[in-house]
């Protein structure tokens, strides 16, 4: 159950209370987030959306651990991972986090199988379990023919799959995808969703994900929207919009 | 290793500018180390000088001569063990760009001063008795491929008119010490003394005398010099290291001057490495963020890119040492004895392997601390 308003109970798995973050641009105080607050549960696949610079890619990093905000709390399975240190959060990020960037962010001197293995040369996993690891993850993005392949070797589509076996190889506790089709085309976008949808549905995988096309937002189980700091259902979104209309 | 593949696979992104940087660290190493050696080259002589013996030459310079008399006068100082005399020859064999040095020997003496040096019993008996013998250095026989009983002819212009002597090669001499010199051709005496001109007999160039202890060195160089004082040929007596650091000053301060060059083949050597290294990083920006957001630690970041230029700094490094030490004995035979022996020791390719080491761990350094404080999401931003 995804909520917005802070009451969310013990059990989410993210649940963030108040969050706020502010730069400070040319001496000038900007403030992105103000006091927004999240429950996700375990399974939950959702969508942020919002205007250019509303804060959705602050607010995934905030949740990944790879910034800190000026004020509020993120607990992650029962982790609150804002008051961590640096080299903590590393290793949090390491076993909790998978990410997949709008620009697959591969690396191009590495195959397929290389890239995806990254993330367990960290573990301690044998040279063998590690190959099993990387073989299933490839085997699930419908990769297992390409292993080999260099990143330019591959399509938009077969790079961004290569990305998210990177991000699914550790199984980590939940995945955040910023803009995971905005470098595609439509067909390599619906099938891309295709395979999300089958991460959250067939492997029960807790997805966030920044969107700005609304029939990638469609897939997910709900969609917020980011106004004026603070989250808003579509729903609601709509609702308010309405009402502001009709007055 | 896990990571090995990694820092490889980032090394080889760039195959011309790694060829590029490797192959100017192989040079750069090969010009440090040929400095290094050459540098050693001047001042072996310098290590290698016997402790108990002293070089006596007059005060106005080398050049100069002095009366054989003064020998009886210095032999009879206390302390004073063998006293022998040399002189310049200065001939040219065949053509003048082959150089070595000759010298006039007191036969008598020239083996009980010069301990070091070894001939041959037969082959000295032989020199001994042979007016027009002479003996050389081992080194200088394998140059112009001598052997005993060849007969070499030198050319002569410094006493009187220009004429040929003839020599005929009693024995090959050999040095103690390992980088020792090899390369005299030593004349006798007598053949010398009857054929220059009369107002330039009964001259010496410079004596060398072997103490009886090292101790004594200070007393009797002073003896000496205190000795010949206000005469016509006042003296220059000093131990024969520091003859031999005064006669490679000669030259200038070649020591200065190969130091000075080495410091700037380092400094270029750790900036060229130092600016590839950071426009390699710079180039991977983006990569270096997204391996710290699926969990690489700061120090890990770190350890990729001084792995990376210390690789760069090995392979390069083993690459110039290993040219240095194919090279350094063939350019050491075509400098025709301009120079002492090129000694390419173990301790200056050593010294090689560390300044290797310190220019890769150096000059990936600052680029490395740059990426270790890379913030993720700025560098994501970048993309």
């Amino acid at each position: 159950m995804i909520r917005v308003d802070g009451r969310g109970d013990s059990t989410s798995l993210i649940k963030v209370r108040g969050l706020n973050k502010t730069y400070s641009r040319g001496g000038e105080q900007i403030q992105v987030l103000q006091g927004l607050n999240l429950d996700v549960d375990r399974g939950d696949f959702v969508a942020f959306m919002g205007p250019s610079g509303s804060g959705k890619t602050t607010l995934l990093n905030l949740l990944g651990g790879l910034d800190v905000p000026s004020a509020g709390s993120i607990t992650v399975d029962g982790d609150e991972i804002t008051h961590m240190s640096a080299s903590k959060l590393t290793q949090w990020r390491a076993r909790h986090v998978g990410f997949i960037f709008q620009m697959y962010n591969l690396i191009p001197v590495l195959t397929a199988f290389q890239n995806v293995e990254l993330p367990l040369l960290l573990t301690k996993l044998s040279k063998s379990d590690r190959r099993k690891h990387v073989e299933t993850a490839l085997g699930v993005v419908g990769l297992s023919d390409r292993m080999n392949h260099y990143p330019r070797q591959l399509s938009g589509g077969q790079e961004q799959r290569v990305t998210i076996a990177r991000a699914i190889v550790s199984d980590p506790t939940f995945l955040l995808c910023d803009e995971p089709t905005g470098d595609l085309d439509r067909k390599s976008a619906d099938e891309i969703m295709a395979l999300i949808d089958e991460l959250v549905g067939k492997y029960n995988k807790t997805i966030l994900m920044v969107t700005h096309d609304p029939q990638v937002a469609a897939r997910a189980h709900t969609t917020l929207h980011l106004n004026k700091g603070v989250l808003v259902e579509a729903k609601a979104l709509q609702e308010g919009v309405l009402a502001g209309g009709a007055a | 290793m896990k990571y090995s593949r990694l820092i490889f696979a980032n090394l080889f992104r760039k195959k011309i500018r790694l060829v590029l940087t490797v192959g100017s660290f192989a040079i750069a190493l090969f010009l440090f180390t040929f400095l290094a050696v050459v540098r050693g080259a001047f001042s072996r002589n310098t290590e290698l000088a016997g402790a108990d013996r002293l070089v006596v030459i007059n005060r106005v310079g080398l050049i100069n001569t002095m009366p054989l008399a003064y020998g009886d006068r210095i032999r009879q100082i206390k302390g004073v063990k063998y006293v022998t005399h040399n002189n310049w020859f200065g001939g040219v064999y065949q053509d003048e760009k082959n150089f070595f040095p000759q010298f006039v020997i007191d036969p008598a003496n020239q083996l009980k001063v010069m301990t070091e040096l070894h001939v041959p019993d037969d082959q000295w008996k032989n020199f001994l008795a042979d007016r027009q013998g002479a003996v050389v250095g081992r080194n200088l026989a394998k140059r112009f491929k001598w052997k005993v009983g060849d007969r070499i002819p030198l050319q002569n212009a410094l006493y009187g008119s220009t004429k040929t002597w003839e020599f005929n090669l009693d024995g090959i001499y050999t040095n103690d010490k390992e980088g020792g010199d090899e390369s005299q051709f030593w004349l006798q005496w007598d053949y010398f003394y009857e054929n220059i001109p009369d107002v330039i007999k009964g001259q010496a160039g410079w004596w060398v005398l072997k103490l009886d202890s090292p101790d004594d060195a200070v007393r009797v160089g002073k003896a000496i010099d205190d000795g010949f004082a206000n005469s016509s040929y006042e003296t220059k007596t000093e131990t024969e290291s520091a003859f031999q650091a005064g006669f490679a000053k000669q030259l200038g301060n070649i020591q200065l001057l190969i130091t000075a060059i080495g410091s700037v083949v380092f400094f270029t050597l750790l900036l060229v490495t130092g600016n590839t290294m950071a426009i390699s990083i710079r180039e991977r920006t983006s990569e270096l963020a997204v391996l710290k957001a699926i969990g690489y630690s700061d120090r890990f970041v770190l350890f990729f890119v001084l792995a990376e230029s210390l690789v760069i700094a090995l392979i390069g490094g083993l690459l110039g040492l290993g040219l240095a030490f194919l090279a350094i004995p063939v350019v050491g035979a075509n400098l025709n004895g301009m120079l002492p022996p090129l000694l390419l020791s173990a301790t200056a390719l050593g010294l090689g392997v560390l300044l290797a080491v310190f220019v890769g761990v150096a000059s990936g350094l600052l680029p490395g601390i740059g990426a270790m404080r890379l913030r993720v999401v700025d560098a994501l931003r970048r993309v």
